[in-house]
């Protein structure tokens, strides 16, 4: 808001900067604190600073009780790493082409690859992967692996409770990252 | 001018039988010593909702064995002195924090005399006085622990509370005082026998305010924890203490509260007025205080700390004008009615 200024009693000269008497505003102030006018105000404010707590007791808590109620994610949150087999066969994604590894920037993807036996398969390509292994307390939850990789075959899935008592313990293997996560975390539904 | 109070038993030269003075006062002490862990648990609980969250609520059934976690956990902690600490006053200083909360306990009346019993502690026919005798004493407290710690943050917070004592102590005796001069006695069994008609809220609902204001600025609590500031004094006159003598002063706070809420409801709603039978009373005054105390939270979850400049100018020209004025219209109208 813009209030009407008495602009011809104001000394422009102190003002060199200024173009022309419309680049100045009047500040809005508030009346001046003290005095009884000032406690009336006060007490007026408590009241209305009593109410406004009082609704925040009627909207009730919003915490979300952590260990027993999980904070849902959303669909696209980058959590701890999954891979993949496919559904009808049951053989893994990966090939073992260490593309992850090498788009990893914190360095933290092993891949040791090995020639399919034609009798066992373990993957659908030429090769698999004998070794891959995430050492999870390196890994910065960046996503590059998943970009990286040409089949699907690793993807970050939403599990964030990752804490453990050993740092050998975060070193995720192959068998780890296959297998379904022990309790899901829950996923943000629509709106939510 | 005169009111139909018919005097009751316990007057100072009525003497009860000595084992019942001390099973009395061993109900009221326990009573209350039970109530004040209770206010803890109730004051972060209600703080949290006021903050839309749950407070404490992992220990024992939703979180009611709370402070008997916090109280394992002080006795637990080591004791100590700062070197800089004068040795005699700084363990003193505690003590006498708690004495003058438990000492103004005695003259809450719960209620009136029955069957010869008296159900207060004592009643004193000076126990405004006592009251104001009593709970300034606990200045002495916070004075004595700020100037013995050593500690600047310390001395700081005690300057503060003289600073506050002096703003504050006037207005609130000249709150009580228009209620002293409608009931014409000083006695607080008298004051809540003065209230059958009508609770002194509705004529002196001024005095009122100004004594709860007063009231907050008596037990440190929000807006006028100056002495304590956790923000720039770190805990202020308590930052040296710690463990059991830091508990002590907690259970000072919450004590003081109580017995202020309990002044507040004997002066002006009624004390242990309430409908239904007798043997309610005590039940009515509790509750009435207890919804004070609460009163009390919710204020400190609302209202800023106020700075030090404003503590004093409401102090010295808002509240003291003001009682004055009040016991000036309370005096003109005693006298002509």
């Amino acid at each position: 808001m813009q209030a009407k200024l008495n602009t011809e009693k104001t000394d422009w000269s102190a003002f060199p900067y200024l173009e022309s008497a419309e680049d100045v505003i009047s500040v809005q102030r508030g009346p001046k604190p003290g005095g009884a006018g000032g406690a009336y105000r006060a007490f007026g404010e408590t009241l209305r600073g009593l109410r406004t707590t009082f609704g925040r007791v009627l909207e009730g808590p919003v915490t979300i009780q952590y260990p027993e109620e999980k904070t849902p994610v959303y669909p696209r949150f980058r959590g701890r790493h999954k891979l993949h087999r496919f559904e009808d066969t049951g053989l893994e994604k990966c090939v073992g082409c260490s593309l992850c590894a090498a788009a990893c920037p914190a360095d933290c993807i092993r891949v040791v690859a090995l020639e399919n036996d034609p009798e066992h398969r373990v993957s659908a390509g030429e090769r698999y992967a004998e070794v891959y292994e995430i050492n999870l307390s390196r890994c910065i939850f960046c996503g590059y692996c998943e970009v990286a990789c040409p089949f699907d075959a690793i993807t970050m899935g939403h599990d964030y409770e990752l804490s453990d008592y050993n740092r050998s313990d975060l070193i995720f293997t192959k068998e780890m990252l296959l297998a379904e996560p022990l309790d899901r975390t829950p996923l943000r539904r629509e709106g939510e | 001018m005169s009111l139909p109070i018919p005097l009751p038993l316990a007057e100072v030269d009525y003497v009860e039988a000595t084992w019942v003075m001390v099973v009395k006062s061993l109900i009221i002490f326990l009573g209350v010593f039970g109530i004040v862990p209770v206010l803890t648990v109730v004051e972060r609980k209600l703080i949290g909702r006021f903050q839309n969250r749950y407070g404490p609520n992992r220990v024992g059934p939703v979180g009611l064995v709370q402070p008997l976690a916090d109280i394992i956990k002080l006795a637990g902690k080591e004791h100590f002195r700062p070197d800089a600490a004068v040795p005699a006053l700084y363990v003193v200083a505690p003590i006498l924090v708690i004495f003058s909360g438990i000492v103004t306990l005695a003259i809450l009346p719960f209620g009136n005399v029955q069957d010869g019993i008296g159900l207060y502690g004592i009643d004193v026919s000076i126990g405004v006085l006592y009251f104001f005798a009593f709970s300034s004493l606990a200045f002495y407290g916070l004075l004595l622990a700020g100037w013995s710690s050593g500690s600047k943050y310390s001395f700081l917070g005690a300057m503060r509370s003289a600073a506050q004592l002096i703003s504050y102590e006037v207005s609130m005796g000249l709150a009580l005082l228009g209620v002293v001069m409608m009931t014409g006695s000083l006695s607080l069994t008298h004051v809540v026998d003065g209230q059958g008609a009508i609770w002194n809220i509705v004529p002196q609902i001024i005095g009122f305010l100004i004594f709860m204001i007063a009231g907050f600025a008596e037990t440190n609590r929000a807006p006028f924890d100056l002495p304590e500031a956790d923000a720039e004094l770190v805990q202020g006159f308590m930052t040296e203490y710690g463990g059991t003598k830091f508990g002590s002063y907690l259970l000072a706070e919450y004590l003081e509260m109580f017995v202020v809420s309990g002044i507040a409801v004997t002066f002006f709603l009624g004390g242990w007025m309430g409908p239904g039978p007798g043997w309610l009373d005590p039940v009515w005054m509790v509750a009435k205080t207890l919804t004070l105390v609460c009163f009390f939270i919710w204020i400190r979850a609302t209202l800023p700390r106020l700075r030090y400049d404003q503590l004093m100018s409401l102090g010295w020209k808002v509240l003291l004008p003001l009682a004055t004025l009040n016991i000036l219209v309370t005096a003109v109208i005693v006298t002509v009615s």
